[in-house]
């Protein structure tokens, strides 16, 4: 414990801050009930109040709360691309290992696969899927997430590649472990400062990417509570010049801003490279 | 010299190769859609005749191998079939946009690539200094916000101004929807589309400003430098004359894939704005399930973009000195 304590303290002043505001968001994500003064789709006063004691940051296009929604898409929005990230990294991931570990044609395979689909743009790909598939929540994660593992399987086999040539795992291989056993044991545990570092990139990317496709109509779609669509709903108090459409995009802004301070730091001190002594 | 040719001709060959699989992809992915292509049009509640009527009207009573040389022999000969919505030719629809969408690229990239280059070798001149990281915590702050973001804040700024309570501050130096038509003159069209022009270049800046900056410091730390240094060159010497050749490739690289990303990025940004491009075509027809334009404008979006990265590689092979000068 004090040993952590004194990594913490460690970190320069753009990472302390990064950590305090994931710890903020991911409190609010978990207490909203508690702290929002209405409910997510409650509707409470007319359409587009403005700001005061009773609605901090007025009301939305149909009377909402915008303050209450706002605190809402905290969990909603950072949920979804959370377990996107998540799915992303397992299939990635594992894929990727498994290529390292096997070589051969499971690796050409599966190397040509992803060189295929990262020949598209991701975002153009998106589109066509969700045309196809329809727009659910579901689909979405499954959509970004297949998309993004591919980033993840080229870091992971990349990775894996400069693992599987060591001798413990040679020693492993031939006292007769199977492939799952040769992952989980000695190869996950050697390739995760780099990939914890990917996992905070791969969260920011998802993170807006999803907001850009809700913000496009196409995502998270109301009534749920989400930052990218509650931009696009509000678009038009901007014309008035009132912030408060903004304040969703500059919670996204400020998460992905906080996150890459994060992993700038662990990145920094994970690879050994040090300025200060 | 000609292991630069079959070089390049390999890459050639690879990037056709990659548009006929992407254009499998794209066309294919289609029959993956949950039940028939009709019916998702029509509804539910269509009538089986209309329904086979429509299939017949489509050609979908052919098999999907038929209908994609169809499709593709359409793709060179300019006829990427009608729009379900507006029972236009879709080439006629992508045509008019795709001239807009690369009006507002090109414009973005005029203005980036020099400022990126300026910015990132400044910033590797004056390493460590309070200019080098303002400038890399204002990129990384750039970089990280939703391009929304950044083009509604630019609008609030330059365009409709802030409401303080009692009147308007700011604003009112460009217009905040990039409405132009054909009647539009240049300088017009100029003016019109310089916000979303400089929406993007504050998102591709960044990285391209931070690749300069990576590569030319790399390059600072490799012996011939030191030579130079201890020589007792000048350092804008050293950077600009004995340096910035060799980080050329990497650079040429970094921008070429940026303007991939511009291409891509461009979507967001003509919702945003409102402008006639190819992105808020394409935007539009998702959320109208318009398949043959969905199509289309995937195809177009897909084939510039691997255009440009293929670029991107052919440049990086023609400004290696170790390849153009082999032993």
């Amino acid at each position: 414990m004090t040993r952590f304590l004194k990594f913490m303290q460690s970190a320069p002043w753009s990472a302390r801050f990064g950590m305090f505001v994931i710890a903020v968001y991911v409190f609010v994500a978990f207490f909203v009930p508690v702290l929002a003064p209405f409910g997510e789709t409650e509707l409470v006063g007319s359409s587009y109040q403005g700001w005061d004691s009773t609605y901090w940051l007025g009301t939305d296009s149909l009377g909402r709360d915008m303050f209450t929604r706002i605190l809402y898409g905290a969990r909603n929005t950072i949920g979804i691309a959370f377990v996107t990230t998540c799915l992303a990294f397992l299939l990635g991931g594992l894929l990727g290992f498994m290529s390292a570990t096997l070589g051969g044609w499971v690796d050409q395979l599966l190397g040509r696969f992803v060189d295929v689909i990262m020949a598209i743009p991701s975002l153009i790909f998106a589109l066509l899927l969700l045309t196809i598939f329809g727009t659910s929540v579901p689909v979405l994660i499954i959509i970004i997430a297949v998309l993004d593992s591919t980033r993840v399987y080229r870091l992971a086999r990349a990775v894996g590649m400069n693992i599987t040539v060591m001798e413990y795992v040679e020693a492993a291989k031939l006292r007769g472990e199977g492939l799952w056993w040769i992952i989980r044991r000695e190869i996950l545990p050697n390739a995760m400062p780099p990939m914890v570092a990917e996992f905070g990139l791969r969260f920011c990317f998802v993170f807006l990417f999803i907001s850009a496709l809700s913000f496009l109509g196409l995502g998270i779609k109301p009534p749920i509570a989400d930052w990218g669509s509650m931009v696009k709903e509000n678009a038009a108090l901007i014309s008035y010049g009132d912030i408060t459409p903004l304040l969703p995009a500059g919670a996204i802004a400020l998460l992905t801003v906080a996150v890459n301070f994060v992993v700038d730091w662990f990145l920094h001190k994970t690879s050994g490279l040090r300025d200060e002594h | 010299m000609n292991a630069i040719l079959t070089m390049i001709a390999q890459r050639l060959a690879l990037g056709v190769l990659t548009l006929f699989i992407v254009s499998l992809i794209i066309f294919f992915s289609v029959s993956l859609m949950p039940g028939d292509y009709a019916e998702a049009i029509l509804g539910q509640a269509a009538l089986p005749d209309t329904v086979r009527a429509f299939r017949e009207q489509l050609g979908l009573d052919q098999p999907a191998y038929v209908r994609y040389f169809q499709w593709l022999g359409g793709v060179f000969t300019g006829d990427l079939g009608t729009s379900f919505s507006s029972e236009r030719a879709v080439t006629e629809l992508i045509g008019a946009r795709f001239g807009n969408t690369m009006f507002l690229a090109a414009y973005a990239a005029l203005i980036a690539v020099p400022l990126a280059l300026v910015l990132g070798v400044l910033a590797a001149l004056y390493r460590n200094s309070f200019y080098d990281r303002t400038v890399n915590v204002v990129t990384l702050t750039t970089i990280s916000s939703p391009e929304f973001f950044l083009a509604y804040v630019l609008i609030m700024f330059f365009s409709v101004g802030l409401w303080n309570g009692s009147e308007m501050i700011m604003g009112g130096f460009f217009p905040p929807i990039a409405n132009v038509s054909d009647d539009v003159g240049f300088w017009e069209r100029v003016y019109r589309t310089t916000l979303p022009a400089v929406t993007m270049t504050l998102v591709i800046v960044a990285h391209m400003m931070r690749m300069t900056r990576a590569s030319i410091i790399n390059l600072l730390a490799s012996p011939y430098i030191e030579m130079a240094n201890l020589k007792g060159l000048t350092k804008s010497r050293i950077v600009f004359k004995h340096a910035l050749p060799n980080a050329l490739a990497p650079i040429i690289n970094v921008i070429a894939v940026n303007m991939a990303y511009l291409i891509v990025g461009v979507v967001l940004i003509e919702v945003v704005f409102v402008y006639p491009g190819l992105g808020g075509l394409l935007v539009d027809s998702v959320s109208k399930r318009d398949i043959p334009v969905v199509q289309g404008s995937c195809l177009v979006f897909a084939a510039v973009y691997i255009l440009l990265n293929l670029t991107a590689d052919v440049l990086s092979i023609i400004s290696n000195p170790r390849l153009l000068h082999p032993r």
